[in-house]
This record gives C-alpha cells, sequence and structure tokens, in this order.
C-alpha cells in the first residue's frame, strides 16, 4: 500500500466526555482511508462511529466530549490542533459531510441554488454568472430532473431522495478530498437508497473522493464499502477489506454481526395451526379527504387521497402475514384502519367473524382486547412516567381483572419475553430499545388477543436485537398461537418472519400470497424491483459468501 | 448512544408525578440560591406579621403624622400617622396571598379546560375562540371592569386577576396534550380500552407539568404587580388595608416631601417579583434537559 495517497489518517484517537469522571467514547481508533477508496465504519448504536466522524471535522460537541489523544490527519495536517478558522476553511473545501436526515440539513427558508451558491461564495472567488453555471454543473452531476427548477425550488418541495441528492452536490461543490457520509441513506427507501449509492459510487469514482462511510446495515457495506472497520464499544474490533471480513470475520462479534442479517431467501413454510379465521379484511378503503371550509357550498368538492384502496386479506390464528411496502404505500393507514385507531372509508373489518369498522368506541370495547399493537419507536410507546408494572396492568384492569392477579400475570410475562422480575418496578428510561420493545409486547400479551399488529417493530433495533425481538415473536406464536400481522419496509425481515406476504404500492395490493412464492418467485414487477434493490443482495451472510 | 446511558444512575423508585424529585436534584446557581432566601424571608415575614410589626398597622394617630425614621417608627408614619414599617410587614400577607392564589385558581381552572380543549376537538374549535375573546381584552382592564361591577373584597379581587391569566394556562396546556396525544404509548392506551378520563389523568396530564410549573410561576408574579395596580389606581382593597399598592397610592401625593412613603414598598414589591421570576427561570432550565434525558 503506497502512502502518499492516504487522504485520512485517524491514530489511536481517544475521545471522552467532559465531566467530573471523565467516560470513554473512543478508546483508541486508528483507520486510514486512500483516495478513491470507500471505508465504512460499521456497528451498532452506542459503538461510537458517529463520534469518529464528528472528530474529523472538528463538529464534537464542545460541552459534553472532547478528543484527548491521538491525531486525526487530512493530507498530513493535524486537525485536532487546527484552529476554529482553519477547521472551517477545510469544511466544504477538502472534506465535506452529508448526514442521515436531508430535511434538517438544508435550510427550510432558502432555495435550494441560493444554498448551493452560498457554499461557493463562502471559499471560492468566482463571479455571479461563474457560479450559477457550476451550481447547475453540480445539480446535474447528481443526476437531478429539470435543474432550472430545482435551481430555485425549496428543501420542502422535494422527497427524501431528491434532497440528499442536493446534500450530495453541496458536498462535492468544491471537489473535496473526503466526504463522510453518516447513515445517508437510513432515513430513505430501498429504492432511493439503492439510487443514491450508486450515484455515490460513481462520483467518487469519478473525482477520486475519499468516502469515510457510516452505517448500522450490513447490506449496505456489501454494496459500497472498499474496505470495512467494524466497531464495538468505542473500539476498532475488526477491519480489512470488505469481502475478507464478510467471508472470513475472525472476530466472534463481527460474526454475530453477519449472522444476525436475516437472510433474503424465505423460510421454509410452517404447517397450518388451525381453521379459525381471527382477522379478514374486505375491501378496505380509506380516503383522506381534504377540508373544504366554508366555500364547500360553492366549490365542486375536491378529489380525496386514497391512501388504502381496496386492501383484502385473511389471517389465520399462529399464522403470521407479512405487508410490505415503501414509504407512503398506506401500510401504516391500514394497520391504523385495522385497529380502529381511525375509521376506514369502506370496506369490513372482521375480527372473529365480528365486523368493526364501522362500530362506535363504546361498542368497540369488547372487541379491542383482541386485537393488540406493538409500536415503531420503542423510545415513544411505554408512558415514562409510569412503571412497567402499572403499563402492564392497565389493559386488564381496564377489562376488570383484579390488581393483584393482574400484576402476578404482568410479573409472568415479563419473564416470558426475557425481563427480569424486578424491571416490574421501574421506569422505561431505564431499559435500552430492544428491552422496551419486549415490554410492549408484553403489554399487547396481557390482553390475551388473537391478532397482534406489529407496525414496524423492530425497524429501530439494531440487528444483533432485531433478531432477538424476532425470535421472540416466533416464540409467542408459538407458546399462545397468536396471529401476527407484520408490517415492515424491510424484506428480510419479512423474509424470516411471514408465512404470507402481502406487497403494497400507493395504497393498492400489488402481489399477495405464501411468502415461498411472493419472495423467491416474484411475479409482479414492483415485487421483483424491491427484490433487486434490497441492500446486500449479492451476499450471503449466513454462508459467508456470495449469494448463488 | 442512549442504550449504554440509561441503566445507572436513577433509584429503582421516585414519584410518579416526579418534578419534585427533579427539583431537589437541580444543582442551584448563586442567583438561584439569592432569590429563594429573598422569597423565603418575605414569606417569614408575612407568615409573622403580627410578631415582626411594632405597631397594629392600621392605627390611626393624627398627632405623629409625616414622622421620619426613629426608634418609635423604624420607617416613619404616613399621612395618618399610620406606622409605616409595620403596614409595609402587613402588605406582604395580600401580596402573597394575592399571587399564590391566583396562579392556583388559574390552574384549577386552565389545567381541566387545557386537557379538554386538547383531547376533543369538537370542544376545542369552541372553547379556544372563547379563550381568544379573553385574550384581546387588556388584563388590567378586565380585571378593573370585574372589580368595579362587584365589591372589591379579597375574593373577587383574586377572580378578576386570575379571568385574564386563564386563556396563557389553556394554550399551555392545550398545546402539550396536542403533542403527547400522538405519542404511541397513548394510542396504546386507546387500544386497551382505557377510559378517556384515565387517559387524560394518567397519560396526558403528567406531561403537561413541567411547562406547567414555569409558567405558574409568572402567573404568580403578574398577579402580585396587578394587585399592587390596582391598589395604586384605587380600584383595589379598601386603602385602610396594608398592600403595598395601597401604602404606594398613599403616599404619592406627599412623595417629593417624603420619598420613603413609597420607597420601601417599593423596593419589596421588586424584590418579591424578581425572586420569583428567577426561581421561575431556574425551574424552567432545570425541568427541560431532563426532560429531554429521560424521552431520548
Amino acid at each position: 500500500m503506497s502512502t502518499d495517497n492516504i487522504v485520512l489518517r485517524v491514530e489511536s484517537l481517544v475521545v471522552e466526555t467532559v465531566d467530573k469522571s471523565p467516560k470513554p467514547i473512543l478508546k483508541g481508533v486508528s483507520f486510514e482511508i486512500q483516495a478513491g477508496e470507500t471505508l465504512c465504519l460499521v456497528g451498532e448504536s452506542g459503538s461510537g462511529k458517529s463520534v469518529s466522524s464528528l472528530t474529523t471535522v472538528g463538529l464534537l460537541p464542545s460541552g459534553s466530549l472532547r478528543a484527548v489523544s491521538g491525531r486525526v490527519e487530512l493530507d498530513g495536517e493535524n486537525l485536532l490542533q487546527a484552529t476554529p478558522k482553519r477547521l472551517n476553511e477545510l469544511r466544504g473545501s477538502r472534506m465535506a459531510m452529508i448526514f442521515q436526515e436531508p430535511m434538517t440539513a438544508l435550510n427550510p427558508v432558502l432555495s435550494v441554488g441560493k444554498q448551493l451558491d452560498e457554499v461557493l461564495a463562502c471559499h471560492t472567488k468566482t463571479s455571479t454568472a461563474q457560479r450559477r453555471t457550476q451550481v447547475l454543473d453540480a445539480l446535474e452531476q447528481v443526476h437531478l430532473p429539470d435543474i432550472q427548477r430545482m435551481y430555485s425550488s425549496f428543501p420542502h418541495q422535494l422527497s427524501g431522495g431528491q434532497r440528499q441528492r442536493i446534500m450530495i452536490a453541496m458536498a462535492l461543490l468544491l471537489k473535496p478530498r473526503l466526504l463522510i457520509a453518516d447513515e445517508p441513506t437510513t432515513a430513505l427507501d430501498v429504492t432511493t437508497q439503492h439510487q443514491i449509492l450508486k450515484l455515490i459510487r460513481e462520483l467518487q469514482q469519478k473525482h477520486g473522493t475519499a468516502v469515510l462511510f457510516i452505517t448500522h446495515d450490513m447490506g449496505v457495506v456489501v454494496d459500497i464499502a472498499d474496505r470495512v472497520c467494524v466497531m464495538k464499544t468505542g473500539k476498532i474490533v475488526e477491519q480489512g477489506p470488505v469481502r475478507q471480513v464478510l467471508s472470513t470475520p475472525k472476530e466472534a462479534y463481527t460474526q454475530c454481526l453477519l449472522t444476525a442479517v436475516p437472510s433474503l431467501t424465505p423460510r421454509p413454510p410452517r404447517p397450518a395451526r388451525g381453521p379459525r379465521q381471527v382477522l379478514d379484511v374486505t375491501g378496505l378503503e380509506k380516503e383522506f379527504v381534504p377540508s373544504q371550509g366554508l366555500l364547500s357550498w360553492f366549490r365542486r368538492a375536491q378529489a380525496g387521497t386514497k391512501a388504502v384502496n381496496s386492501v383484502s386479506f385473511q389471517l389465520q390464528e399462529g399464522r403470521t402475514l407479512g405487508i410490505v411496502g415503501e414509504s407512503g404505500s398506506g401500510k401504516s393507514t391500514l394497520a391504523r384502519c385495522v385497529m380502529r385507531l381511525i375509521s376506514p372509508t369502506g370496506g369490513i373489518v372482521r375480527i372473529n367473524g365480528q365486523d368493526i369498522s364501522v362500530l362506535n368506541s363504546r361498542s368497540l370495547k369488547p372487541h379491542r382486547g383482541c386485537i393488540q399493537m406493538v409500536f415503531q419507536d420503542p423510545y415513544r410507546s411505554l408512558n415514562p412516567r409510569l412503571t412497567i408494572g402499572q403499563s402492564l396492568i392497565e389493559g386488564p384492569m381496564n377489562y376488570g381483572k383484579p390488581r393483584n392477579t393482574a400484576m402476578l400475570k404482568a410479573k409472568e410475562l415479563l419473564e416470558l419475553v426475557g425481563l427480569p422480575p424486578d424491571a416490574i418496578d421501574r421506569f422505561p428510561h431505564q431499559f435500552s430499545g430492544g428491552q422496551r420493545q419486549r415490554i410492549a409486547i408484553a403489554r399487547a400479551l396481557a390482553m390475551e388477543p388473537d391478532v397482534i399488529v406489529a407496525d414496524e417493530a423492530v425497524s429501530a433495533l439494531d440487528v444483533s436485537v432485531q433478531a432477538q425481538v424476532l425470535a421472540l415473536f416466533d416464540d409467542i406464536q408459538q407458546r399462545f398461537g397468536v396471529a401476527v400481522l407484520f408490517i415492515t419496509h424491510d424484506l428480510r425481515v419479512a423474509a424470516q418472519i411471514c408465512d404470507d406476504v402481502l406487497v403494497m404500492q400507493r395504497g393498492q395490493v400489488v402481489e399477495y400470497g405464501p411468502a415461498q412464492q411472493v419472495l423467491g418467485n416474484p411475479q409482479a414487477a414492483y415485487t421483483r424491483q424491491l427484490i433487486d434493490v434490497a441492500p446486500g443482495r449479492s451476499w450471503d451472510f449466513a454462508a459467508f459468501a456470495p449469494a448463488s | 448512544m442512549h442504550t449504554h446511558s440509561q441503566m445507572h444512575g436513577l433509584p429503582a423508585r421516585y414519584s410518579i408525578h416526579g418534578w419534585t424529585t427533579k427539583l431537589l436534584r437541580l444543582r442551584p446557581r448563586t442567583t438561584t440560591i439569592i432569590a429563594t432566601t429573598t422569597l423565603a424571608a418575605i414569606v417569614l415575614m408575612a407568615i409573622f406579621a403580627p410578631l415582626i410589626a411594632t405597631h397594629d398597622p392600621t392605627e390611626l394617630s393624627p398627632a405623629s403624622r409625616l414622622q421620619a425614621m426613629s426608634a418609635e417608627h423604624w420607617l416613619g408614619t404616613d399621612a395618618y400617622g399610620r406606622d409605616l414599617f409595620s403596614r409595609v410587614v402587613y402588605g406582604a400577607r395580600i401580596s402573597l396571598t394575592v399571587g399564590l392564589g391566583v396562579a392556583f385558581l388559574t390552574l384549577l381552572i386552565g389545567l381541566p379546560l387545557g386537557l379538554i380543549a386538547g383531547y376533543f376537538r369538537a370542544i376545542d374549535a369552541v372553547l379556544m375562540r372563547f379563550m381568544d375573546g379573553l385574550m384581546a381584552i387588556p388584563g388590567i382592564l378586565a380585571a378593573i371592569a370585574i372589580v368595579s361591577l362587584t365589591s372589591a373584597n379579597l375574593w373577587m379581587l383574586m377572580i378578576a386577576i386570575t379571568v385574564p391569566e386563564i386563556p396563557q394556562i389553556v394554550r399551555l396546556v392545550r398545546s402539550q396534550v396536542l403533542a403527547t396525544r400522538e405519542e404511541a404509548f397513548v394510542e396504546a392506551a386507546v387500544l386497551m380500552s382505557t377510559p378517556t378520563r384515565t387517559i387524560l389523568w394518567r397519560h396526558l396530564m403528567p406531561n403537561t407539568f413541567a411547562p406547567l410549573i414555569v409558567q405558574c410561576t409568572y402567573v404568580c408574579a403578574a398577579a402580585i404587580l396587578t394587585e399592587a395596580t390596582l391598589s395604586f389606581l384605587g380600584v383595589g382593597l379598601s386603602s385602610e388595608i396594608p398592600t403595598w399598592g395601597n401604602i404606594m397610592s398613599d403616599g404619592r401625593i406627599y412623595f417629593q416631601l417624603k420619598p420613603s412613603l413609597i420607597f420601601w414598598a417599593g423596593v419589596l414589591l421588586s424584590l418579591c417579583i424578581l425572586s420569583i421570576n428567577l426561581l421561575g427561570d431556574a425551574a424552567r432550565d432545570a425541568l427541560d434537559p431532563i426532560m429531554k434525558r429521560k424521552e431520548g
């Protein structure tokens, strides 16, 4: 390896919290990136991957974290000793950063063109006309359509993918030597993610930029990395060329991470548990009509948006139906209609044969217990001011169970979902995300439901935790024969947990059938496309080898 | 990052509506300590007024009008020969009663209205238009109108000051409820058929407390000031009752002759309000980051 081409060299970097008793966040991290190379920092939340990148650009939150020792060299210049002014010059011109959430990284009150122009105006001394050509050229390079219109549009007028393209255009305007991308595709749909990854690769090859790419997703690593550093609790446990790390991982932790990635190949079909149909949805529709106000008497009614358009499916006891789709496909609206958190505008929802789609809240009560929900964000699904016990017994007590019986049941359930019995007196903030999701599952089970609706229930979790929670779902299904309606955007998760899969696009059902058939031999073009763009499709993680 | 910072530091049990513990855990700054001490002194002065005062604050003594400071009358006497020191000490009683009373009354009325407005969308439309109307009337004018139409006793005075303060509490509570009701744990409660009153009481109300405490301190300070203003304008409590506003109102005519007639009441009024506002700021600083840490 030649040394003259190294763009970024980080040497035994130690970062601590600013505190009376400082806690180490990075414990001696070393890596280097050559020009034209992509290095992936991969790890679970709390591993210190974002702190590494923030230290590099000198954006550590000054009140809470500081670099104690080590070196960060950009083209031989130690950044830890650079003045704030020098760092400011370097950011933008020599190194640039793109973030996870493109909406918050762009200024909502300035047009996109203005913001790009500002970067040039700050760092170069070119004329206005020249700058405009440069900006338009940059927009062209990130393959945005209709660049003249893009130039004058505002961030809210663009889609998530377009905004991320703008961010990339902005980052690459001054042809930096180093591009730092911190989870740039995590907030995007798979299709958009695929395009953005392709774009970063393409531009990198064109300009010879070094890329430091931070991600938690092993699939993304396969698609973009040349070399990979696996991080765990502030240390790099393993690094090497991507093929080598993926095929012959030396560390147990790396193996763990790789085997936890769910396979895209659907699991073998399970025998049906029983004939009882617990959930039957026929022709479900939900139309959002814009409110007309007082003018409704004069104006012709505007057409509403059909978020869910004649969706039908059936769910038997003990089975799992996956609803798969990208954001905006209407899968969450569908779940909320089935739960009757909102009222559908058409169609029938039968739970154990009883139509609940038109019941009012009072007559709904006897049926509420039969269908329960597990939410996406474990940090918001438990009341922070109630103990776990209080949260768990709330439902059963609403249905007239005495407090003591409910409390005993709650303890049993906590044990069942793998939490210590003393958890019952603690508060949600004392648990990690995965533990909270277990509590949420226990809360759903406390109602002894026939159906559990899980709305992106594992999306916010790290892969290893995700695997455990999926195993828990499997376990409770075996035990109680509860049916699960599993809503997810992640085909890998769907392949591992579902018996049947329903693919949605723009509120409509694209494909519906057994998981083996839908994911193994997709008929609809959209399903095929979704499978094609799934990150890391070329690699079989369980076998440590390229996918056949 | 959160997984690591969560498991340590906090005892397993603390009160459910746990802001008291939070207040105790706050590391006070110097200004906060000074403000607390000042306020505590004023409160003690009000409670032990009969012991501290050297004279009956309403006792007229025409022979000794407008006397200067002396061993007999520490701050001198006013135009009717009443002992100024005793009047100022007793004045703290009215001011603090009005301040705390109004804060409590606004909370008592504003909190339930805010909860209802935030949760029931149909009632919200009507209720908030009514609140908008109330907000459009300047507070002091509304108070003057209410006091003039009724008798000027302490209760009426507190109610008169409370009414214009209610809309801002209602707005605050409503905005908190609107934000919290979208949280997944509230939806989970709905799905478990939790009765609406329980949802309001257990899940929504406690989440409004942090900003509410802060707002209440400001209401308290504003009420003390409004009471003084009303007394000063002569529409407050009858002028023989010693309140800081009345003392200043009485002293106004002789101000150039004897500035101390309004000076001491004014100083105490300013100190009192300044301390309460500083405590409110301290409470806001203390509650905000903790709320964020808990949620994240």
